[in-house]
């Protein structure tokens, strides 16, 4: 079952994965003298600000994605990068440690996911999601500006995909729909009999600072929060061109943790003093996917991105290009039977599974590191000691590096951490800030 | 200054990369160009440049030896350092990954193929 001359691909979403599948599959067919017809579905402007245009994200590509991505020929030109950053900021409580990337090079991209906040004004290509799709239409995808909204099987087996005003039939459909929409019944309908992928809810607003203030008062890092606060499994605060993105993640973000969030004092440090801790001008509660669907391939039909799976918590654009590739790579070389799938797209969705069991491990360690406060500040003054060292024996701050900016495998991460000089010197400065807290007697003082 | 610039910013004639050193990455220019110039008994040779899109500095990568050239910024240029390790992770689980650079380098090689036989009819041989 293999892609003829004049086959047709429907792709189901214009987000990185849907524009990257479409960019890939195109890429290849014309180096394989191949022709394909291309249809991205995708309802959005992404050049309209606010809602309308926007792909609720936090808006960050990571380190070996910017790489990756300049390889693949995909430079991200600074209109849609919005800062380049080159450091994390870890914060807790009071004190805050500073990682600087290797290299003091920007290599991490801060970008608006889409036509950017409310009030947006300097958009040109409609941020990440605009400009890749733009990739995509320049390689020969029709964009359709309408959302897919009946899917079913001919008699033949073929899949169709149907707008409501007219019905086209596919070759190929590739599922890209990410997991806000609600859109698994599209995919049951194409044959998917497993289930959809289990979410969580996350928690976006934009803050309008201004490109001086969050020069002066961010720079061009991103700022991490190593407190304690239970349901919340990361807290971040990204800084863009004009705004500031809050971005929290966790199974138990609500109303009261957002407040909570906010009025702490670590982060109310970081703004400046006239911001009163409210929400920005725009606001969200996206889904991100936690758990995977279960069966991500059949014959002529294929789940890509975070309908599928994504990376735990990370990097959920870097697996959006790994899935697209691997579908695209399949589909033109391999064919699109359900074997073409299962044999060479599935192990890259597998693998991006098995990744997440180590991360699930990473982040119950560090929920019980942020918990335990010796741990937690010898962790911190661990990573602060190795910023005067060689890069060889910054072990702490190469996990804390990869961890946050996901830019390693969590099974890389995790293995790290078995390095006994790891545990080592991280008991160590445990203990030194245990015996420096502990209060002196009366007659030592 | 524009915030969304990423890589490292280089000025007029500031080298990026040396000849003779031993190569860790391989590098993109992302705006500008640069200039590859070989240096043989004091005397420096123009190979060529290289424009933004570009890749170079992945022979060191590939064959291991030393850098062949130095390269430099022809005007303002912005370079975005790729690791080697990265590189060749990507190409183990993906060869294709290295198909933009393999055109490149038949490109240069057909080019030098032309410059070769155009020194050869030159010299009578």
């Amino acid at each position: 079952m293999f892609l003829e001359d004049g086959a047709r691909v429907g792709i189901i979403g214009g987000g990185p994965a849907g524009s990257m599948t479409a960019f890939f599959l195109l890429t290849f067919a014309q180096r394989a003298d191949l022709k394909l017809a291309v249809d991205v579905y995708e309802p959005r402007d992404f050049l309209e600000p606010g809602p309308a245009g926007c792909n609720m994200c936090g808006g960050i590509v990571s380190e070996p994605l910017v790489q990756t991505l300049a390889v693949e020929g995909i430079r991200l030109p600074p209109s849609v990068v919005q800062r380049g950053i080159d450091s994390y900021v870890l914060h807790r409580g009071s004190e805050t440690v500073n990682i600087a990337t290797p290299l003091s090079e920007k290599r991490i991209a801060a970008l608006h996911r889409g036509g950017g906040p409310r009030g947006f004004r300097e958009m040109q290509y409609g941020g990440l999601d605009g400009y890749l799709l733009g990739l995509a239409r320049d390689r020969g995808a029709r964009v359709i500006a309408a959302k897919v909204r009946q899917s079913g099987r001919g008699e033949d087996g073929r899949p169709w995909l149907g707008t409501g005003k007219e019905r086209q039939t596919y070759d190929l459909v590739v599922g890209a729909s990410g997991v806000n929409p609600g859109d698994w019944s599209l995919y049951e309908n194409l044959g998917f009999r497993c289930r959809s992928p289990r979410t969580a809810r996350t928690y976006i607003t934009e803050i309008r600072l201004g490109a001086e203030q969050i020069g002066s008062h961010f720079g061009n890092a991103v700022h991490i929060f190593f407190d304690n606060m239970p349901g919340l499994d990361m807290a971040a605060i990204i800084p863009k061109g004009e705004f500031v993105t809050i971005c929290l993640l966790g199974e138990g973000i609500n109303q009261e943790l957002i407040q909570a969030f906010c009025d702490n004092p670590a982060v109310r440090a970081c703004f400046p003093p006239t911001w009163d801790g409210q929400a920005g001008s725009c606001r969200c509660f996206p889904k991100i996917n936690i758990r995977p669907a279960d069966f991500p391939c059949l014959g002529r039909a294929v789940l890509v991105g975070d309908c599928g799976a994504t990376r735990l918590y990370k990097d959920g654009i870097g697996a959006a290009y790994r899935t697209a590739k691997a579908a695209a790579t399949t589909a033109v070389f391999s064919g699109v039977s359900h074997a073409a799938f299962a044999r060479h797209y599935r192990p890259v969705y597998r693998s991006i599974i098995r990744d997440n069991r180590y991360g699930w491990a990473i982040f119950m360690i560090v929920d019980l590191i942020k918990k335990l406060e010796p741990l937690a500040r010898g962790a911190l003054s661990m990573t602060a000691k190795e910023q005067s060292q060689p890069e060889s024996a910054r072990r702490m701050s190469v996990v804390m590096w990869d961890m946050f900016t996901g830019s390693a495998p969590y099974r890389d991460v995790f293995f790290k951490t078995l390095d006994p000089r790891f545990w080592a010197r991280f008991m160590w400065e445990t203990a030194r800030n245990l015996r420096a807290r502990r209060p002196r007697p009366p007659e030592e003082a | 200054m524009n915030e969304g610039m990423l890589g490292k910013q280089y000025g007029d004639g500031e080298i990026i990369c040396r000849q003779g050193e031993v190569g860790q990455c391989m590098y993109v220019v992302l705006d500008g160009c640069a200039q590859a110039v070989s240096e043989r008994e004091g005397r420096e040779v123009v190979l060529g440049r290289v424009e933004a899109g570009e890749v170079f500095g992945e022979m060191a990568i590939f064959d291991k030896r030393p850098r062949s050239a130095t390269v430099r910024a022809c005007g303002a240029a912005r370079v975005l350092t790729l690791d080697k390790r990265l590189f060749l992770k990507r190409v183990h689980e993906d060869p294709s990954f290295a198909f933009g650079i393999l055109q490149k380098m038949s490109e240069r090689i057909r080019h030098l193929d032309a410059e070769l036989s155009r020194l050869k009819q030159g010299s009578g041989g």
